[in-house]
């Protein structure tokens, strides 16, 4: 699956744009971390097909564009239905009025055209409705036709950052996780990658070994995970493009639980030997390795903060399954965890701010987050098992998996956002489970 | 490496039996005696599962061996030790009621507390190989300790069981 590069022309389209520049009383803004109460309202016309062969793509663009906002929990279409006026010309003035009086705040305009060579060009611009008003400059991609998806998400993400004044958004993504299928004393479980939002599923192992925990490299070239292919578990190296893989180590006994470090460079996991489980830390080139925890206990699920210096984890060397932070280079670590019930699976935030986690406490499970000293700790979801969080490229939301119960239980992927809001279902053709996000495409 | 193959293949069977059952809380560990041997003669396979009991149990997140296991554990050793040609792969497992990652370290230290009994009782331990699955290969698929109970385990599994 080659990815083709999107180029990013800001601010071609500014010239012809009405450049209002009046005084307005505040930008138009959502915030994201105050767990929006009301979604803002926004209309996204369907985009223009500028010639025969773009009309193909321009509903699903626009569909995919306002599915990835809708899906954020933070921006409520108003449905085409209800549109005064049509866009039928990408340069035309817009016509405010008509969507003031139908309370859009914000207004998608795009285009988009085909080569004769299946590039295709996608343009858009927002504005602010009621300050009539562009927000922020025009913006064109252009890419390969099967790059639409990307794309759509590019465009998504640039009217999320203008809209919430975030550093970045999070649509042009993908997620590794494990596709499950058959009967719960029976399961099959397949390596898969997808898009964010559950679309382009491909299977990238058949169901003969049990794989388990995949992760991206910071790229999302590779993938690290582990796989009972040599019959028992095993840290693996996977190239997605070209599927070939490797063995990570040959170390006696088991390696599980692996992390990248966010150069790619190197990868923090598991070792399990005569019964005792350390956290070890492997340069992927050179394939050495550095012992970073020693004790009798369990030490597991390894995750560097972003800058690289610390390490999260979890351990029951004070009893139960708690959460510890380290250097990345081993030595003391400081316990973080101190609620009530087991705490495991910790994953920094690629913001750096919380550590997501998942947190046992009587028969049930839950997914939240605490400040990286262990202060503000807030459940965000939870259930018979909630299990395995993974961050956003942004930071500010989190997908997991939910497993139901019973003889036909099964599990899901969910994604909820930072404050508790927004728990959705994220759709998978089979069972699923261990999700992990990559950061923002290339 | 032929050790880890038979292993490998007793595993299969594990699951094959698993798959014939419906739920919940039905497994019979007869279904395991298919192709083992007769459990009438006191060298086959069939005999270390039915009469010997080829699994111990454990308590929530521990890995210590119980009373009951210990018994079946003594009589795992002596088995081993009049068989001497015998090896075995230790299974451990947990139930779901843990997160996946710590539940492998823990099938690990399951697995291992078996082997380092049966090694304190004289058994060779190149003879002893160890795996964990973690929450992965539940035998009892129902969410209750009627169920989570059984699938907290350690199975001794012995080499070349489909065809001795």
């Amino acid at each position: 699956m080659r990815l083709t590069r999107i180029l990013v022309l800001a601010g071609l389209m500014a010239v012809g744009m009405v450049a209002t520049a009046q005084a307005q009383n505040k930008p138009l803004r959502i915030e994201v971390t105050q767990g929006i109460i009301e979604p803002m309202p926004f209309a996204a016309p369907l985009f223009v097909a500028e010639n025969a062969a773009a009309q193909a793509f321009a509903a699903r663009l626009t569909q995919v564009v306002t599915a990835d906002l809708i899906g954020s929990g933070l921006f409520r279409e108003i449905p085409a239905a209800a549109h005064i006026s049509k866009v039928s010309n990408f340069n035309a003035p817009v016509q405010f009025s008509e969507w003031k009086a139908i309370n859009a705040q914000a207004l998608i305009t795009g285009a988009v055209s085909v080569t004769s060579d299946n590039r295709m060009v996608v343009k858009f611009r927002l504005f602010d409705v009621f300050a009539e008003a562009p927000l922020g400059k025009g913006l064109q991609f252009v890419a390969s036709t099967d790059s639409w998806r990307r794309m759509s998400h590019k465009v998504a993400d640039a009217v999320y950052v203008r809209l919430t004044g975030e550093p970045s958004g999070y649509f042009d993504s993908r997620v590794v996780y494990i596709a499950e299928e058959g009967p719960k004393n029976a399961r099959k479980k397949r390596l898969a990658v997808m898009d964010y939002d559950g679309a382009n599923v491909r299977y990238l192992t058949n169901s003969n070994d049990i794989v388990l925990s995949p992760r991206f490299s910071p790229n999302a070239r590779e993938i690290i995970y582990t796989s009972y292919e040599t019959g028992e578990p095993r840290v693996f190296l996977m190239n997605v493009d070209t599927l070939s893989r490797r063995v990570l180590d040959s170390e006696p006994g088991m390696t599980f639980a692996p992390r990248f470090s966010p150069d790619g460079r190197q990868v923090v996991m598991s070792l399990s030997n005569r019964g005792n489980t350390d956290i070890y830390r492997f340069d992927v080139a050179r394939g050495s390795k550095t012992r970073l925890t020693n004790s009798p206990a369990i030490e597991t699920a390894p995750s560097y903060s972003p800058d690289g210096s610390q390490i999260v984890f979890e351990s029951d060397r004070g009893g139960g399954q708690q959460i510890y932070v380290m250097s990345a280079n081993g030595g003391a670590a400081k316990r973080i965890s101190f609620g009530n019930g087991s705490y495991g699976t910790p994953v920094w935030s690629p913001r750096g701010d919380m550590i997501a986690f998942t947190k046992i406490y009587k028969g049930r499970f839950h997914i939240g987050v605490m400040r990286q000293d262990g202060s503000q700790e807030k459940l965000l979801a939870g259930s018979f098992l909630d299990e395995g969080p993974t961050w956003s490229p942004n930071g500010r939301v989190i997908m997991f998996f939910r497993e139901t119960p019973g003889a036909n239980g099964a599990p899901s992927l969910y994604s909820v956002d930072v404050t508790g809001r927004n728990l959705r279902k994220v759709k998978t053709p089979t069972f699923a489970s261990d999700p992990a996000w990559s950061r923002l495409l290339e | 490496m032929n050790f880890k193959k038979t292993g490998a293949i007793a595993v299969c069977v594990l699951v094959l039996a698993a798959c014939s059952n419906t739920p919940p809380a039905t497994t019979n560990p007869d279904a395991f005696s298919t192709g083992v041997g007769d459990a009438a003669n006191p060298s086959s396979v069939a005999y270390f599962q039915q009469k010997i009991g080829d699994r111990v149990l454990f308590v929530v997140n521990q890995s210590s061996i119980t009373p009951e296991g210990t018994q079946i554990l003594n009589g795992q050793a002596n088995w081993l030790l009049q068989y001497t040609d015998r090896t075995v792969t230790i299974e451990g497992h947990a139930d779901e009621q843990g997160t996946r990652e710590y539940n492998l370290a823990l099938g690990e230290r399951r697995a291992n507390a078996v082997l380092n009994y049966l090694v304190s009782r004289g058994v060779a331990d190149n003879r002893i190989k160890t795996i964990t699955y973690g929450k992965e290969r539940p035998i009892e698929i129902c969410s209750e300790e009627s169920c989570w109970s059984r699938n907290r385990r350690a199975v001794t599994v012995v080499a070349g069981g489909l065809t001795s």
